[in-house]
């Protein structure tokens, strides 16, 4: 059989698996060759604050970074880190399940606990894993998860490896949710997966009805908080708390690489079997551990957050001052009122927004270029998050910076 | 309901997505001769799962590529 294979078989011409992303390659060349500086190549050679940085050479304003409460620089969660670090060494070199748990990652899902006044958190390596895990892990083959359609990757990406039958519905679309829990069997498990603010937009969820209307058709409810943790709500708990629903939510996904300032992700839940989770969630078990420095910053950056109600106002303030500047200026922009830090600036096409980008990045102002397929609508997005420590005078740079690239490019 | 009287009820729900005007016949695909876009299919999806009362996971939408295929599926899951 194997001589006969060897005779048979002549070299076959080698077929490029990496073609298929041509047409990717191409426009991006396109673009390049237009004269603009890359958009998603950019380099912060030094950081001097959470809002400055000196990005391809220049001192630039930081307002794309989703550091909501700039807790990047705060020295109690330097210091912290720079302790676990010399105490505990630079990693964990393990599993949390066998030799990646210490100190600190006991910690912080302590601290996790005490913040959203929970009985169970859970710290993943990333936010991204956080998603994945939890949602793959929940929701298997059999079962259903309906989710908003414009959900974060992350969650895509954990329904596919969970292999759970996926029912989208149009974007905070409260009828079109109730729709199709109704036509769902009601035998079958349930999973609705929401998302506090969206990012690309800076939109809210109308959680209050969409978890009441889930829990009357006997769904589980997952609602990913990263982009409101540490500002929405009384205690900063997310727009879950801030309805008034979070008691009815089993799972809150969240993230450290926003609001808390370090990297991370962490589930909260009060389910009282959460805990098997720790066994079985793959990408939990089968990643290592965070660094312990890493641990050790979160775990004080997180007991902070709760006692940062004057940041939180300062920081709603810059989200009003921006939106009313930008609105005044002859920007649309991507909701009518500010609901949350993120302000997405629409830009008519791919070409105009980099341009625009490039502009602002001139100007001496770093924001995000969004772009398809991780816009809603095939959008060209500038997207602007604001940090508590913006002072009102940077707001009104911005703004300065916004209406002199605007008018330069021709969007205003 | 019959698969031909699916086929007609579908058509006249395709009409505002069918742009261009293409001549629908049941190898016509919907990315390539209809070019939807993954928005257009969601609208056209939750305008079939309405007007039907049923049900198109993403799952099952990843098979259906072509009109004969969605007739076919939609035919299935109104007997289910």
């Amino acid at each position: 059989m194997a001589t006969a294979m060897t005779e048979t078989t002549t070299a076959a011409e080698p077929v490029d698996l990496l073609a298929k992303f041509d047409p990717i390659i191409q426009t991006r060349e396109s673009l390049l060759a237009s004269g603009v500086e890359d958009p998603f190549n950019l380099v912060m050679e030094q950081v001097l604050s959470p809002t400055r940085a000196i990005c391809n050479g220049r001192d630039t304003i930081l307002l794309g970074t989703y550091n909501y409460m700039g807790m990047t620089f705060d020295p109690d969660v330097l210091e912290a880190g720079r302790t676990a670090m010399t105490e505990f060494g630079a990693g964990t070199t393990g599993s949390r399940v066998l030799n990646g748990t210490f100190r600190d990652h006991r910690d912080v899902e302590a601290a996790l606990r005490e913040f959203y006044g929970m009985d169970h958190a859970m710290v993943f390596s990333t936010g991204y894993q956080a998603n994945l895990g939890i949602i793959s892990t929940v929701a298997g083959k059999g079962d259903y998860i309906i989710l908003d359609i414009d959900s974060h990757a992350s969650i895509y990406d954990g329904c596919a490896m969970g292999r759970a039958e996926v029912v989208p519905f149009k974007h905070n679309d409260i009828e079109a949710l109730e729709k199709r829990l109704k036509r769902l069997p009601p035998e079958a498990g349930k999973l609705v997966v929401l998302e506090g603010v969206y990012s690309m937009m800076g939109d809210v969820a109308p959680l209050k009805e969409m978890v009441e209307i889930s829990k009357r058709y006997g769904a589980m409810v997952l609602v990913d908080e990263a982009h409101s943790m540490g500002f929405i709500g009384e205690h900063g708990r997310g727009v879950a708390e801030a309805q008034g629903v979070i008691d009815q939510v089993d799972f809150i996904i969240g993230t450290f690489s926003k609001s808390v300032g370090t990297v991370g992700g962490f589930c909260v839940s009060n389910h009282p079997k959460f805990e098997v989770l720790r066994l079985v969630c793959r990408p939990y078990v089968f990643t290592a551990a965070l660094p312990p420095s890493v641990m050790a910053s979160s775990a004080t950056s997180i007991r902070k957050l709760m006692h940062g109600g004057n940041k939180r106002a300062h920081l709603w303030e810059n989200s009003r001052t921006l939106h009313a500047g930008l609105t005044a200026l002859g920007f649309k922009l991507g909701t009518d009122t500010p609901q949350s830090a993120i302000i997405a600036v629409i830009m008519p096409d791919l070409e105009k927004g980099a341009m625009m980008w490039e502009a602002l990045l001139r100007e001496g102002l770093y924001v995000n270029l969004a772009r398809p397929p991780a816009t809603p609508a095939g959008m060209t997005l500038l997207r602007c998050s604001l940090c508590a420590e913006h002072s009102a005078e940077e707001v009104q740079t911005i703004l300065g910076m916004f209406e002199r690239a605007g008018k330069a490019i021709g969007i205003i | 309901m019959s698969p031909a009287d699916i086929d007609a009820r579908i058509r006249t729900l395709v009409e505002p997505f069918n742009k261009k005007a293409i001549a629908i016949t049941d190898a016509t695909t919907f990315a390539h001769d209809l070019e939807f876009d993954s928005l257009t299919v969601m609208d056209f999806v939750a305008e079939i799962e309405d007007e039907f009362d049923v049900i198109i996971s993403m799952n099952q939408q990843a098979e259906i590529e072509n009109w004969g295929q969605l007739i076919t599926a939609v035919h299935k899951l109104q007997d289910s």
